[in-house]
């Protein structure tokens, strides 16, 4: 494999996701392509030539599309959920990551399980499967505090065949939710079928929800996780 | 320097020395690992290493306990940039463990239970320099953060410390492990910024 190198990212677009969570659509050129799942890391500099990174999954499979939630007291999301402008730029390496990714010629049916921003790699899953015109049975558990964090609301609800999407809320549950607001449960991922498993979150969630799906019965060798941070929901 | 982001300013958190470039300070224990979490029940562990000539050497729990333990005091950096400092562990040296194993190679791969491998060199696994560890903070260590025990290798990123560590295998080649085979990089030195493949 070759050097990851820093390359200049134009940002061209930005689609609001919820109040504290925006898309950014950058223009990179000479980006090599990637596959669903796998994230860039992000570098900003500072014009005293400072520096800080993160990383930060892909949310299409297609250039360079990122979904950030701003944290509140963070250093990187905040600048890029509420400074950054169409026109300014940041550099991005990658992709990164070679193990949470979905290949769309594998026809396992799958099952996606994100918490609140871990939907965006998941959400890549989706969207090549609709892109590639797969077949293969997805189902999506999407656990978030309440409607109004919901990513992609729109997108999500579009019928989209062979595709099953539930939500879970854990704090506060839209008015004509059967399900009380609470935690994910196993009745949440159940009954599920054999499946390869894609789990992505705070680490607390990917924990819990990883070990829900060995409850069920799933093959430990089928279920990827992806930890986003120490913290949270 | 690089590009430079219209208005980005940064927290600075303090350049403190002991982080690594690139690396921030985290007061919780950042939990990865590529699956879940395995739970290997005691009356069944074992550790083991295999030499390059076929000669296994093998230790159930009990005889782990047994032996003369260390408690290092060490930072710890993770390549998803988190670095923890001053991390309390209690373990064995694998100087204690290589102390009857007869070997020339150079390499070694660790794998775990629940099918996690790392390779790395087998000087940077002696000398002091690394323990399997089975107390963190002066706890039993939890399954989420590798127990019943892990490899510790403070000196590499942190993958590099296997969780749910089940055995050493010595070769005279370098096999490329799990994150290694995924483009991260094959020593993975914090100080030199060795995260990816090419790094
Ligand atoms: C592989 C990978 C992919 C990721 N993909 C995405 C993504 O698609 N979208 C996205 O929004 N984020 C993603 N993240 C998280 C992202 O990298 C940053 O950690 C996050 O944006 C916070 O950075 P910050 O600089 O704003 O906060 P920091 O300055 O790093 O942290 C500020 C404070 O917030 C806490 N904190 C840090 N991260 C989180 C978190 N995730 N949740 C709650 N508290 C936190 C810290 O402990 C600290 O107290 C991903 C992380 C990884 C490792």
């Amino acid at each position: 494999m070759a050097r990851l190198t820093w390359r200049p990212a134009r940002l061209v677009k930005v689609r609001e996701e919820t109040a504290s969570a925006r898309t950014l659509v950058f223009d990179v050129p000479g980006w090599p392509g990637h596959l669903p799942g796998q994230h860039v890391d992000v570098r900003l500099t500072a014009d005293d030539g400072y520096t800080a990174r993160r990383s930060y999954s892909l949310a299409g499979p297609d250039g360079v599309e990122l979904t950030v939630q701003r944290v509140d007291d963070g250093e990187v999301s905040p600048y890029l959920t509420e400074v950054m402008r169409p026109g300014d730029e940041l550099e991005v390496r990658g992709p990164v990551g070679g193990w949470f990714v979905w290949r769309p010629a594998n026809p396992a049916p799958v099952l996606l399980v994100a918490g609140g921003a871990g939907v965006v790699p998941l959400m890549a899953m989706l969207r090549a499967r609709r892109a590639s015109r797969s077949a293969t049975p997805f189902r999506l558990v999407y656990s978030v505090r309440s409607p109004e964090q919901l990513y992609y609301a729109d997108e999500l609800a579009a019928p989209d065949p062979g595709v099953d999407v539930s939500v879970v809320y854990t704090r506060t549950a839209p008015d004509g939710e059967a399900r009380p607001a609470g935690r994910l449960t196993a009745a949440d991922l159940g009954p599920s079928g054999e499946a390869d498993c894609y789990v992505c979150g705070p680490t607390g969630f990917v924990e819990a929800a990883a070990g829900l799906l060995l409850e069920l019965g799933h093959d430990p060798a089928r279920v990827r996780t992806e930890r986003f941070g120490p913290t949270g929901e | 320097m690089g590009i430079i982001s219209r208005g980005f300013q940064g927290r600075r958190r303090g350049d403190d020395e002991r982080l690594p470039p690139g690396q921030y300070l985290t007061e919780d224990f950042p939990v990865l690992s590529a699956g879940p979490t395995p739970r290997v029940p005691l009356d069944r562990w074992e550790f083991t290493i295999d030499t390059e000539g076929g000669q296994v050497h093998r230790w159930n729990w009990q005889e782990l306990r047994a032996l003369p333990s260390e408690t290092p005091t060490v930072d710890i950096h993770c390549v998803t940039t988190w670095s923890k400092l001053d991390t309390r562990w209690q373990g064995v040296s694998l100087d204690v463990l290589f102390e009857d194993v007869e070997t020339a190679a150079e390499y070694a791969l660790v794998h775990s239970y629940g099918g996690y491998t790392t390779n790395l060199p087998l000087e940077d696994l002696l000398d002091g320099k690394a323990w399997i560890a089975y107390r963190y903070d002066g706890e039993e260590l939890e399954p989420r953060h590798g127990g019943p025990a892990r490899l510790l290798v403070p000196h590499l990123y942190f993958w590099k410390s296997a969780k749910w560590v089940r055995g050493i295998r010595l070769l005279n080649e370098d096999w490329p492990g799990f994150w290694e085979t995924a483009g991260y990089h094959d020593y993975g030195d914090p100080w030199r910024e060795q995260r990816y493949e090419g790094d």
